[in-house]
């Protein structure tokens, strides 16, 4: 026993048990943590919250007879959904002619054929081209595609009209498609590669029969995220497509029109409030939810296709 | 160095006929001289280079028809490098560059007018990790004579290269399940078989068997005893006992240090027929090899 | 096929035979048509940017600091977007102020300190649905819960119209960017490097704090930074949150309490600049583009250049 002040050290529970303070500073700070994480539910809550209660208001109390009419005019009580609706769906159709041949051709390309070097320089090139903000390509699409594109291929078009805020949106949509689409194709592991070449296949039948399909799951879900995208676009409707207080149902894409999205903003812009008959305000949560099921749908579809990728290598 | 007893590990094929001649080259040994017209491959004093770093020098050696001949030494020493020659696989690597000349049937494969695409149908290739395509098993085969051009029912030949693969009778029942779902030592008959299909001469095998376990491997050992009398074969293994096992001829690499980096490049150091090299090598590194001293 | 006689083995019967298809087009046609998307997408961002540029060059050259200090205004020649500026400046600060920390906080708790239950997992599904939302729908959550219900927090005297409710808004819509682009940086991190803290009795706070912030730290900046990037062009929640589109009185100070009053920001003068018929407003909306995209790219450069020297050292 060594003589002294020290007492011999105790094995015991308590005395393993450590400063008390420290262990309860940690217990906050992970409860700070998990509040920062739970936030993301209170904002998803909040979303639909919002969402709900004013569009409630407008199923139970709106005239069904205004929901069937000749076009969109929310300040004057006509809701026909479908105008917006099938404008949401031409543009989207028109964005991902333009995106997905673009968009996966590129991908394709930077992860099959381009040497390491022309891969460091053009890739930050679409990264770049990820970052321009819609409200630049809407201005881009009416001042540039309208005239030298759409007017050129149907010279009766309007300067406002869908096609050109298609083709906008297309641009925008390119380069998220390419991104997610190279991502797949480039996690096809290169023994597969191989395999093909050691039999003497050539490089675009192993790019088109093996790298391809074995990406697939990728592929689709980056063609999903570009849908996705591409309805959720507002600006650049809102500057090209011309169509502010509202529009009639047209298939026409050489003419002004109305998305779910643009109608939404010309709703709120202007003045101080968003006037109208009635329930103009309503109709703009109403189509709000619509919007957020739509993106909702479409994004948890594409998630599980990810994961399909994920599973298999 | 008395000289070692002549153990017989193994009764050969018909081929034990010639004489041994003595080669001359200071680097590489091969005391069989092979019969011109049974020779698949004649390598002349071939270099293989990574960008400046020269991974292999001055190989020569013949490779005779229908025969399993192995390359083997330590790893690093370049026998995977050497293997992907005689295919033109290491054209996919960018900066490899090759000098001095492969001979196929005397026909200098690296010739520009040579299309690397034909190359590779009549030299197939077996990998170390089986790399079967996410498809069925039945796809996975028939992609090759595809690619070939063949056309028509293909029934017949997924068949016949499954049943030379040992690998029909168990999977005749679910030709369009997917082949992943297939154990290793399946994947890899599947990727032999898949090689088969395209009815190529040779066929390179780059450790086959590394990644599988002891029954799996002994399996493919009898596979490959079984197609030789069809097919030449050129296997690269680690594992001696394999080579001593299976091989007509063998091949040995090591690796020398370079004076002035701090790289090692691999070169031949003697090529025999298989018992005699492993009961009487001519080189010393051999003889340490083959008796476990190192490696 | 190769027949197994001798005398198909002849040099130049096997040469011949070894040549085969020399020309490919149908590998040329379709490695070309790749390489067409690639170009056409690289030339269509020339293309717009050389538009904007010299669509914007006459009010640059000409009056360079008038534009950038000036006021909103009906007069073509004269608007200028200090406002805008002044707008977007503090939507940035709320932006780095909310969602940076609540968002590399949610990020360490879900790397660090989640069990993985069910509950997590639908925490990680809903952050991953989030960042699919359109903007437009976070603009009608801005609107409802800072414009309507917290008006009087917000800007009592400007119906909760006020640069506080868009920085809010904006920084919730960029909220699970940051958290993904945290999550992957602290997921990088090598567990090796945890268990050495945690080998010498470190709390798990303690490990974070002295060992994964600063490893994941570079990554944790570029996503930042790109969120930012991402927030600061957005038009559509401003819309929806009542950015003034006319004319603005007041929007020029940078003091604290100009917060609570009406404002504008770069994108929204785009926006409203872009539809307005009069000749010089085409002119002064691509100048305006010019500058709003000279602050995103760099900022996006910045990301992308960290990200990469970032990657490189690992």
């Amino acid at each position: 026993m060594v003589q002294g002040s020290a007492e011999p050290p105790v094995f015991d529970a308590e005395s393993l048990q450590g400063a008390r303070g420290r262990f309860r500073k940690e217990a906050a700070i992970r409860r700070v943590f998990f509040a920062a994480a739970a936030t993301s539910i209170v904002v998803s809550v909040l979303i639909i919250l919002s969402l709900l209660g004013e569009t409630w208001t407008f199923v139970t109390q709106v005239d069904y007879s205004s929901l069937w009419t000749d076009g969109w005019f929310p300040r004057r009580g006509m809701y026909d959904v479908k105008t917006i609706l099938v404008g949401s769906i031409l543009v989207t159709v028109v964005a991902m002619f333009v995106a997905g041949p673009l968009g996966m051709g590129a991908a394709a390309y930077l992860s099959e054929y381009a040497k390491p070097r022309v891969r460091r320089t053009l890739k930050p090139i679409l990264e770049i081209l990820a970052g321009i903000p819609s409200v630049v390509l809407g201005f881009f699409a009416l001042t540039w595609i309208s005239p030298e594109i759409v007017q050129r291929l149907n010279s009766e078009s309007s300067l406002f009209n869908l096609m050109a805020a298609g083709i906008g949106v297309g641009i925008l949509t390119t380069p998220l498609v390419a991104s997610i689409a190279e991502d797949a194709m480039r996690s096809v592991p290169h023994a597969l590669r191989e395999a093909s070449y050691g039999m003497g296949a050539r490089k675009v039948t192993t790019s088109t029969k093996v790298v391809i399909p074995a990406a697939v799951s990728g592929l689709v879900a980056a063609f999903i995220i570009g849908i996705s995208r591409a309805i959720g676009e507002t600006m650049v409707v809102a500057i090209a497509a011309g169509a502010t207080g509202g529009s009639l149902f047209s298939l026409n894409l050489f003419e002004p029109g109305q998305t779910m999205t643009a109608a939404m903003a010309s709703m709120a812009a202007g003045t101080d409030a968003v006037k109208g008959a009635g329930l103009t305000f309503q109709s703009l949560f109403f189509v709000g939810l619509l919007l957020f099921l739509i993106t909702l749908l479409l994004n948890v579809s594409a998630d599980r296709f990810v994961r399909r990728v994920r599973q298999k290598y | 160095m008395p000289p070692q007893a002549n153990t017989r590990a193994r009764s050969v094929g018909a081929n034990t006929s010639a004489p041994p001649a003595v080669a001359t080259r200071p680097v590489a040994k091969q005391r069989m001289e092979t019969d011109p017209s049974s020779t698949v491959f004649k390598l002349e004093d071939l270099s293989v280079y990574y960008g400046s770093f020269r991974a292999v020098r001055n190989v020569s050696m013949s490779i005779p028809q229908r025969q399993i001949t192995a390359f083997i030494g330590p790893s690093g020493c370049g026998k995977t490098t050497m293997l992907r020659c005689l295919n033109r696989m290491n054209d996919l690597v960018e900066i490899a560059r090759v000098e001095g000349r492969v001979l196929y049937h005397g026909v200098d494969l690296y010739d520009e007018r040579v299309n690397p695409v034909e190359v590779r149908r009549r030299i197939g290739m077996v990998f170390q990790k089986p790399n079967p395509f996410p498809k069925s098993i039945y796809d996975n085969i028939t992609f090759g004579p595809k690619v070939a051009g063949v056309k028509g029912n293909l029934d017949e030949i997924v068949e016949r290269s499954l049943r030379r693969a040992a690998l029909w009778d168990e999977v005749k029942d679910r030709l369009k399940d997917s082949a992943m779902g297939l154990s290793g030592g399946q994947q890899q008959r599947l990727c032999i078989a898949r090689a088969l299909a395209v009815d190529p001469e040779v066929i390179l095998m780059d450790e086959p068997c590394s990644a599988l376990d002891p029954i799996a491997t002994g399996r493919i050992e009898d596979l490959m005893e079984e197609i030789k009398t069809d097919y030449t074969i050129v296997i690269v293994t680690h594992n001696m006992q394999q080579a001593a096992r299976v091989s007509d001829m063998c091949a040995f690499f090591t690796a020398e240090v370079n004076d002035h980096s701090d790289t090692r490049t691999g070169i031949l150091v003697e090529v025999d027929r298989t018992e005699t090299m492993f009961s009487n090598p001519q080189d010393e590194r051999t003889e340490s090899y083959v008796t476990g001293r190192f490696g | 096929m190769i027949g197994t006689s001798p005398a198909t083995y002849a040099p130049e019967a096997v040469r011949k035979s070894l040549q085969g298809r020399q020309r490919d087009i149908k590998g040329f046609a379709f490695r070309a048509g790749l390489l067409a998307a690639l170009l056409v997408t690289v030339a269509l961002l020339a293309v717009l940017i050389s538009d904007v540029v010299s669509g914007g060059w006459s009010v640059l050259s000409t009056r360079p600091i008038d534009f950038l200090t000036g006021s909103l205004s009906s007069s073509a020649a004269t608007a200028g977007i200090g406002q805008g500026l002044r707008g977007t400046f503090f939507i940035a600060v709320f932006v780095v102020l909310v969602a940076f920390p609540v968002g590399v906080g949610a990020a360490i708790y879900l790397e660090e300190y989640a069990p993985h239950t069910r509950f997590t997992r639908l925490i990680d599904v809903n952050i991953r649905n989030l960042a699919g939302v359109p903007s437009v729908v976070y603009g009608i959550l801005g609107f409802a819960i800072f414009v309507k219900a917290l008006g009087a927090f917000t800007g009592p005297n400007a119906n909760g119209r006020t640069v506080i409710s868009a920085g809010l808004t904006l920084a919730i819509l960029v909220l699970p960017i940051v958290i993904i682009t945290s999550a992957e940086a602290v997921r990088a991190v090598p567990d090796s490097l945890r268990e050495a803290g945690f080998g010498v009795g470190a709390t798990r706070w303690e490990v974070i704090r002295s060992h994964v912030l600063p490893y994941a730290g570079p990554g944790i900046l570029t996503g930042t930074v790109l969120a930012l990037a991402r927030a600061l062009g957005e038009a559509a929640p401003l819309i929806l949150v009542g950015a003034t589109t006319g004319f603005l009185s007041g929007g020029d100070s940078y003091r604290l309490t100009s917060l609570q009053d009406k404002f504008t920001a770069m994108p929204m003068i785009i926006y409203n600049w872009a539809g307005r018929p009069q000749p010089g407003f085409k002119a002064a909306t691509a100048a305006a583009i010019v500058i709003l995209l000279a602050v995103v790219l760099m900022a996006n450069a910045t990301a992308i250049l960290l990200r990469n020297r970032y990657e490189k050292r690992r």
